[in-house]
């Protein structure tokens, strides 16, 4: 899985890696010179017997003491000359690519941080073209992303490493950054910003396809759920409908509408389930209706008890929502 | 010396009952769609023996602010807005008596679970008899008949508007 | 005016000396102590204390994270301990172990007999007590603060962290501001207008200026954090005020800032007095003044004055104008350069003397070696575009630990052994000494190094689990192996304390030699410290020939009489009478303490506060006929 500052494919973590590497190198360098006097240092020591008696103070000449000064005062100097370097170039790099606004044809893509998940809606002028999804965010690849964050709740943090620097999500604020994918791959991103219980599975993907590839995706993800072929996934709808599961989430193209919990629409097209908790699979998704507490105690997830012959069709009506 | 490190083991039990968070549902409320809540005991064919409801969460902390949270996402601020009332009643009552069908945690589980005249809906098919439980707690927090020290002092949206902090329309900094 | 002979040893009655400086034993006596020998080694005991219980913490951390999806702690659990573990480290420890030996030290190297306002000292152990047993009380009941030690909000808010325990951390703040306070105002006092005669400001021991700068940076920072704690979250809390409350105006980056304008100087309170020790250490260790003194004292103000500069450091994540973000980029470089020119001069220093590598000095290269990484990696942070990926992972988690641990807490352990026999009476084992440091050196490394490359790779800060599969779990076993190491280490510090303490062999006055006054004190020091109060006319007083060091005569020693000099040049100005022991500041500690804490629960508990404080003030303050004599 790539949710690393190393595994930098996007435009804006390609030079964040560039800086740190740069930055990384010198100061490794400065410590290496330093403990390298140190060490000298510490050859120059008195040694003899331990239990010896300490002399009588030991003043060195004002030769020394004038050569002392200059190699400070150099060695002073110098550092605040790299220093002063350091920030300019780090605020350059910064102005490139850490700055909230967007470059111009820019993607809008907005998250909303809520204990613990993220809902993502892509914007548009066209209100018949907004999508409204969860934890999982596909972004056509060479194409700048314009992130606005906000919360719900507490405050969060949007962060994928392999693509940018992170953004906090603040209740009562929108904050904004950018980012681009340079190349197709999937990106994982985890929340940071301590967030309550579950801060520790609050994740998401990222997923760069080509441009034809994520359009797709999109006007896919734009349709209505998929309608039920068969009996069970008839049946599956139905239980969905009538438990409290409808009292959260919802499907477009049922009754089910409320937006406090995941939109479930394309459900069954995701990677993962519970923000990026457990891969998306049958097995799981039992697991995690029955009894979410287990996987994510403290979820908001409500333990809504279904019957044991009512969890087959349901998990087969959701993993059908392609 | 040995009697203080035995008592402070001790204390240690008591594991104050307000600041438990129990994230799972209290095994103990199961099936209760019958008389939860009965205002008398008097009924056609004699007396009926009170059952004895209990609310698990009475008290706790965490089930209050659970039900605070549930107040807003099932939507019962659409009726009762944060407690002022509009469409539905009030629900901060300064006395007992404004109570229209009892103010004890069974009774206003029984509202809440099986609906009442002129408007409140049926809830009991739906919600989680635990959830129920927490909304029950949070309704009576908002007349002040949970200890206080479990009530929060207030909501963190008391009143739902859009923060006035936003960048400018170019996007904050340079 | 007092006479000042030089060459005159006149001998002081060190009995009746004794008699009037002395603690009163028995329990009542141990209960009423002003001596700041007395309160200086409760705080660095009770301080110790706590780093143990935060140690624990640690541990408890690192078995959980060891393995992923562990099931060791809860997840409530765990973001309760983590609380705690940065709670206790920072407030209950870190910072009054410092002030602990300052008030230990500082008398004793500037030459007089106790602090300026002894029972304030008093008074505040006991309030920086009651906090600690608060926090820890309210544990036992279960109300334990869960939302980290800097408790944002909303998160630590009235509705996300429902319950008490966020109250009593927001409280429990309170009691150690005003103990750190308390301990401020006490030192700048006594600095500045109870020096020996003689000791003019630009002949004073690198500790004492670290100690004076610091206490200045504690009156300016710690209001801060007893706002954002108490007025904007206890009181959002408690009383309902929408101080940090978006949804009716208020502002969750508010309480951002009043916390890190607090927060970021609170980590140099921590780390000035280390330096301070550090150059104490070599200058004995290396047989020669310290080189650079005036570029040490420029740069240990520089560093107070420039730590007020940095806070926004902490939330470059948080989406605020980059423009005045790279203001703060700038700041957090440039206070590299006032740390830099110290380890210069110590480097110079230890390159032109003759170093004796004693257990003490190993500690001071193993903050060589461990804070100098941690600067590095400082700088990095520092820059926006790095910070935004490594902010709130374990990078951070590794670089504050590096600098905490590397530049306070080894310079601490090295001071520890270094005046050890002052405090002790006996030396303490220099092999024992040696073994414990390169256990703790290579424990920490252990536990610390690989957090670097975990931060980078994607693991976040404050998560109690991570799931498999991302390559995070042999970084995190090492971590934990790394952490036992550290206990082993401390666990053979404490054992050679505690068989030194019995065993070592007797040391002298001045084992070391040293330069500083604190060596011509007995040890350990007598109450009254110093028989006469010495006249100084060097930086390196004890290094001056005996025949050369005056004294001062004619200080009365039936009453506890100190002497005040000028803020300048220590020119002696008049006496001044202290007041004898008293029960009056624990009882005043008792009665706000009382009502702090309850206040927690209902804010009537807060006109109780007052009403008790009162009558402890003013049995404290009670006129006492003018020259009350010691009975």
């Amino acid at each position: 899985m790539t949710q690393s500052v190393w595994h930098a494919s996007g435009y804006n973590a390609a030079q964040i890696r560039e800086l740190a590497i740069f930055f990384g190198l010198l100061l490794t360098a400065i410590f290496l010179i330093v403990e390298v006097v140190a060490l000298l240092v510490l050859r120059r020591r008195h040694r003899g017997i331990q239990q010896e008696p300490l002399e009588a103070s030991h003043q060195p000449g004002s030769g020394t003491e004038s050569k002392l000064r200059t190699v400070v005062g150099i060695s002073t100097a110098v550092t605040v000359l790299i220093l002063f370097g350091l920030t300019i170039l780090s605020v350059s790099v910064g102005k490139a690519v850490t700055a909230s606004v967007a470059p111009a044809g820019s993607l809008k893509v907005e998250v909303t941080g809520k204990q613990w998940w993220w809902a993502v809606r892509y914007a548009s002028d066209d209100a018949s073209r907004v999508l409204l999804t969860a934890n999982e965010i596909h972004i056509p690849v060479g194409r700048p992303i314009a992130m606005k964050g906000e919360a719900e709740d507490v405050i969060h943090s949007f962060w994928v490493p392999s693509l940018q620097g992170k953004r906090d999500l603040i209740p009562g604020r929108t904050t904004q950054e950018w980012l681009q994918a340079s190349q197709p791959g999937e990106y994982r991103g985890q929340c940071a910003e301590f967030c309550g219980l579950q801060h520790a599975h609050m994740a998401f993907w990222v997923i760069a396809e080509p441009a034809d590839q994520f359009q797709a995706w999109f006007d896919h993800q734009l349709q209505p759920a998929v309608e039920p072929t068969d009996e069970e996934t008839q049946r599956g709808r139905a239980i969905f409908l009538r438990s409290a599961c409808s009292l959260c989430h919802a499907i477009r193209g049922t009754d089910a509408a409320a937006q406090v919990g995941p939109d479930l629409t394309h459900f069954g097209s995701r990677r993962t389930i519970a923000a990026g908790t457990l891969p998306n699979n049958k097995g799981n998704l039992a697991g995690w209706i029955a009894d979410p507490q287990t996987i994510k105690p403290g979820t908001h997830m409500a333990t809504v008890a279904i019957q044991s012959a009512e969890m087959q069709p349901l998990i087969d009506y959701l993993e059908s929502l392609k | 010396m040995r009697y203080i490190a035995v008592g402070c083991c001790l204390l240690t039990l008591i594991a104050c009952k307000r600041e438990v968070r129990e994230v799972r549902p209290s095994p103990a409320v199961s099936g209760i769609l019958g008389d939860a809540g009965a205002e008398s005991a008097l009924r056609p064919a004699g007396e009926m023996a009170h059952q004895n409801i209990v609310n698990p969460y009475e008290g706790n902390a965490y089930a209050i602010s659970e039900g605070q949270r549930l107040f807003n996402w099932y939507n019962c601020s659409g009726c009762h807005a944060n407690g002022g009332g509009g469409i539905g009643p009030p629900l901060i009552k300064k006395d007992q008596r404004d109570w229209i069908y009892g103010g004890e945690p069974s009774n206003i589980f029984d509202t809440i679970m099986k609906g009442r005249p002129n408007g409140m809906p049926t809830w009991g098919a739906k919600i989680p008899e635990y959830q129920v439980w927490q909304i029950v707690t949070y309704v009576r927090s908002l007349s002040r008949l949970e200890p206080k020290s479990a009530t929060p002092a207030r909501s963190d949206t008391l009143e739902q508007k859009t923060s006035t902090i936003r960048p400018d329309e170019k996007g904050a900094a340079h | 005016m007092t006479p000042v002979i030089p060459e005159q040893h006149a001998h002081a009655d060190t009995d009746t000396l004794r008699r009037t400086w002395r603690t009163k034993p028995g329990f009542i006596g141990w209960l009423s102590a002003v001596n700041h020998q007395d309160i200086g080694r409760r705080y660095i005991v009770t301080a110790f204390m706590f780093l143990l219980i935060g140690g624990i913490e640690a541990l408890l951390m690192r078995l959980q994270l060891a393995k992923p999806e562990n099931t060791f702690l809860s997840a409530g659990r765990y973001n309760q301990i983590f609380t705690l573990h940065g709670t206790t480290m920072m407030f209950l420890f870190a910072v009054p172990v410092m002030e602990g030996m300052g008030i230990y030290l500082v008398p004793l190297m500037i030459g007089t007999r106790n602090v300026a306002f002894p029972r304030l000292n008093a008074f505040g152990y006991w309030m920086y007590l009651a906090g600690g047993l608060f926090l820890y009380g309210c544990a036992f009941f279960n109300m334990i603060p869960d939302a980290g030690w800097f408790a944002y909000p909303p998160l630590s808010g009235p509705q996300f962290s429902p319950g008490k325990g966020v109250d009593a951390w927001a409280q429990m703040i309170t009691f150690t501001e005003v103990s750190a306070l308390c301990v401020a105002v006490e030192l700048i006092v006594t600095i500045l207008k109870m020096r020996a005669p003689g000791m003019s400001l630009n002949r004073m021991p690198m500790f004492c200026w670290s100690m004076l700068v610091q206490s200045f940076m504690i009156i300016f920072a710690m209001p801060a954090v007893m706002i954002a704690s108490t007025v904007f979250l206890l009181n959002d809390r408690t009383l309902g005020t929408h101080f940090v409350n978006p949804a009716e105006g208020g502002d969750p980056l508010l309480y951002q800032h009043a916390f890190w304008f607090f927060g970021h100087p609170e980590v140099y309170i921590i780390f000035l007095p280390a330096l301070g020790m550090v150059s104490s250490i070599l200058e004995t260790h290396t047989r020669r003044r310290i080189f650079g003194y005036p570029a040490l004292v420029l740069s240990l103000v520089g560093n107070g004055f420039i730590a007020f500069g940095l806070w926004v450091h902490h939330m470059f994540a948080t989406g605020l104008p980059q423009i005045g973000e790279a203001y703060f980029t700038a700041a957090s470089m440039m206070i590299a350069i006032t740390s830099g020119v110290q380890i210069f001069c110590w480097l110079a220093t230890m390159w032109s003397g003759r170093l004796h590598a004693t257990a003490a000095v190993h500690f001071v290269f193993g903050f060589l070696f461990i804070f100098v990484m941690g600067g590095m990696t400082g700088v990095m942070l520092a820059s926006i575009p790095l910070d935004l990926q490594a902010h709130d992972t374990f990078f951070v988690v590794a670089h504050f630990h590096y600098v905490l641990i590397g530049g306070a807490l080894f310079p601490l352990f090295g001071g520890f052994h270094y005046w050890f026999p002052k405090f002790t009476g006996r030396k303490i084992d220099e092999t024992l000494g040696k073994v414990s440091f390169w256990i703790l050196f290579v424990g920490f490394n252990t536990t610390f190094f690989p957090m670097h490359w975990l931060g980078l790779v994607g693991m976040t800060r404050r998560v109690y689990t991570y799931i498999p599969g991302l390559g995070w779990d042999y970084a995190n076993l090492t971590a934990t192996i790394g952490a036992f190491l550290i206990l082993l280490g401390g666990l053979t510090f404490i054992a050679n304390v505690l068989r030194s303490r019995r065993f070592g062999e007797r040391a002298g006055n001045d084992p070391w030699q040293g330069s500083t006054l604190e060596w011509e004190a007995q040890s350990p020091p007598e109450p009254y410290n110093f028989p006469n109060l010495p006249v100084v006319t060097s930086r390196t007083p004890l290094w001056t020939p005996v025949s050369e060091r005056p004294i001062v005569i004619g200080m009365r020693e039936d009453r506890r009489e100190v002497l005040i000099t000028k803020v300048l040049d220590a020119e002696p100005h008049h006496r001044s009478v202290q007041p004898p022991p008293t029960l009056w500041p624990l009882l005043t500690a008792l009665g706000f303490g009382i009502g702090l804490a309850g206040s927690i629960f209902a804010f009537n508990w807060y006109y109780l506060a007052s009403l008790l404080g009162m009558i402890g003030l003013i049995g404290w303050f009670w006129p006492r006929r003018p020259l009350e004599v010691e009975q």
